[in-house]
């Protein structure tokens, strides 16, 4: 068995029998929150990684999710599995409108209209009062359930089921991004971020791959805010927070924006940190140490950590094999 | 003679509120090379965007087989059966080179003929299979370029727009450079080629155009062209 395979496996088998030995439910509830920010700063990566194009409102499609499924199950009954559907289906709505209007300028405009987009969203859920209760939320939002056939129904209710459903979700969301980038939608982003002049010239309709890329990117963040507004069983207008779309871009940056693993390597680590630090120091010690973490970061791997180990990794190698210069085009090479 | 295969009626096209091409007026017939020459900025790189679809027409017309072009987009276009050799950054630096040739065939899904024709590239040019696997920003300037035309030959083409061709490259590849598009020519495709070096794209061209800040000032034949006493003080250096 070849080592990359052989660390896939035990990987597997580290997810998939994780609540059994992490028993500490402080320690699953940080486990699942590590998987929905993994969704979260993996939709982010499409854009950012993959089409250069920021979104600094990507909280808004997390939101709508959160939102769309918590009323369609408190206001009409609608089971949560359905709604996470649809919750998926109207951020891929807001994405695509968004997408359509913004991407053929793109650059600056899209990170104005994506922030415009987000505040006007956020507005509507402070006050429309009748329909979203307005900035006291709603508690009571209903877990996810599914009806077993010859069972009944079984409900995501204790954090070990709910920890699998987190993971699957991000299992598919991962499936989705690898499967995108190693399509035509891979290449053509490669080609578009290259050398756009030559990309157009051989054929590559520059807007549209952008387009696609925002529709999914808002579906996953949909997604996660479905998954998340069902396990803290609250909805509120916290879930369009500007902190959470400054998380999900720092996740993106720090892990290696434009790589499959970078996003979740910077969630798991942007996620379990400040845990940590909340337990060893105070409050603004702890933003202060996040702070001067991240700088560093950024100063000693630009590119992220992902790349920077790939990298190290790949020259020890090659210095096993043979002595000789390494070319910088590969490790550059993101897709 | 031939049919007339792509023409140009009266183009104008710019960037912003600066106008690069004021009427612009030239035809291309089946199988022949003409080329466009001019001093920079007479609006030769913009004849060929405008061709292409990469920079919309403002106004005139565009015709390939007799059918409007000029609001169809870049890959509609390539579609038709016209490839873009754009000037300057010829290649994906980051891609191999089989990767780069790989993008020329984009807008095709037909995958047996692309290998065919991948086949037929590497015919034309053995060196591209040695470098197969070798990330295209390391070749050299002059098999970049062959890449380049090579990657264009993969959305088989009808007619070829080059850009500047001999641009940057050492004078013995530019011989070269010109022998390829010569035989492209030979081999039945149709060539329209921008080049400053105007010495050498008229002795291979059937007709020239000269252009002047965003007008065509002359056209005819290569050679007369090559004789004429106003071409030869302005582009000939003699």
């Amino acid at each position: 068995m070849s080592s990359p395979a052989l660390a896939v496996g035990l990987l597997a088998v580290l997810l998939l029998t994780l609540p059994f030995w992490l028993r500490n439910q402080y320690h699953l509830h940080i486990a699942i929150q590590v998987g929905i920010f993994a969704i979260l700063a993996m939709s982010l990566n499409l854009l950012l990684g993959y089409t250069g194009q920021l979104s600094l409102g990507h909280a808004a499609f997390f939101g709508i999710g959160g939102y769309t499924s918590a009323l369609l199950s408190k206001h009409l009954d609608v089971p949560v599995m359905l709604g996470f559907l649809a919750a998926v289906g109207l951020a891929a709505l807001a994405g695509y409108l968004v997408g359509k209007i913004s991407l053929r300028l793109r650059g600056a405009y899209f990170v104005l209209v994506s922030i415009s987009f987000a505040g006007v969203i956020a507005l509507v859920s402070v006050n429309w009062i009748e329909l979203t209760n307005g900035p006291l939320g709603m508690p009571n939002v209903a877990a996810p359930g599914i009806v077993l056939p010859g069972v009944g129904e079984f409900v995501f209710r204790s954090k070990e089921s709910y920890y699998y459903l987190v993971l699957g979700a991000a299992a598919v969301s991962y499936a989705v991004c690898h499967r995108l980038v190693h399509s035509r939608f891979g290449r053509a982003c490669l080609a578009l971020r290259e050398n756009e002049v030559l990309a157009q010239a051989v054929g590559v309709n520059g807007t549209a791959y952008l387009v696609v890329a925002a529709v999914t990117s808002a579906a996953m963040a949909g997604a996660a805010g479905s998954l998340y507004v069902h396990y803290t069983r609250l909805v509120s207008p916290e879930v369009f927070l500007f902190s959470y779309t400054v998380s999900m871009v720092i996740m993106v940056v720090a892990g290696g924006k434009g790589t499959l693993l970078g996003p979740i390597v910077g969630a798991i680590i942007f996620t379990i940190l400040p845990e940590v630090l909340r337990a060893v120091a105070s409050y603004q010690w702890q933003m202060l140490a996040y702070g001067v973490l991240l700088i560093l970061t950024i100063f000693f791997l630009p590119r992220g950590i992902v790349p920077a180990v790939t990298s190290w990794w790949g020259r020890r190698r090659r210095r096993a094999v043979t002595p000789g210069l390494v070319p910088v085009a590969e490790s550059e090479r993101t897709l | 003679m031939a049919s007339t295969m792509l023409r140009l009626e009266g183009v104008r096209a710019g960037y912003g509120p600066v106008e690069a091409l004021k009427g612009i007026d030239l035809e291309v017939r089946e199988g022949e090379l003409v080329t466009l020459i001019g001093a920079n900025g007479a609006g030769k790189t913009s004849t060929l965007k405008a061709i292409s679809g990469v920079l919309r027409a403002s106004a005139g017309r565009i015709t390939f087989d007799g059918a409007d072009i000029h609001r169809l987009k870049p890959a509609q276009i390539l579609k038709l059966g016209i490839a873009h050799c754009p000037e300057g950054r010829r290649v994906f630096p980051y891609m191999t080179v089989r990767e780069n040739l790989e993008m020329g065939a984009f807008t095709r899904s037909d995958s047996t003929a692309v290998r065919a024709d991948l086949d037929r590239v590497f015919g034309m040019f053995p060196i591209l299979r040695e470098r197969l696997a070798q990330v295209a920003g390391t070749l050299s300037g002059g098999e970049q370029q062959m890449l380049a035309i090579g990657r264009a030959l993969m959305s088989r083409p009808r007619l070829v727009l080059f850009d500047e061709p001999s641009l940057g490259l050492a004078p013995t590849i530019v011989e070269r450079v010109f022998r390829i598009v010569a035989e492209i020519r030979a081999q039945g495709t149709t060539v329209l080629m921008v080049e400053q070096n105007a010495h050498l794209a008229l002795r291979i061209a059937d007709r020239g155009y000269v252009l002047e800040t965003g007008t065509i000032a002359l056209d005819g034949a290569a050679g007369a062209l090559a004789r004429d006493e106003h071409v030869r003080r302005a582009y000939l250096g003699g």
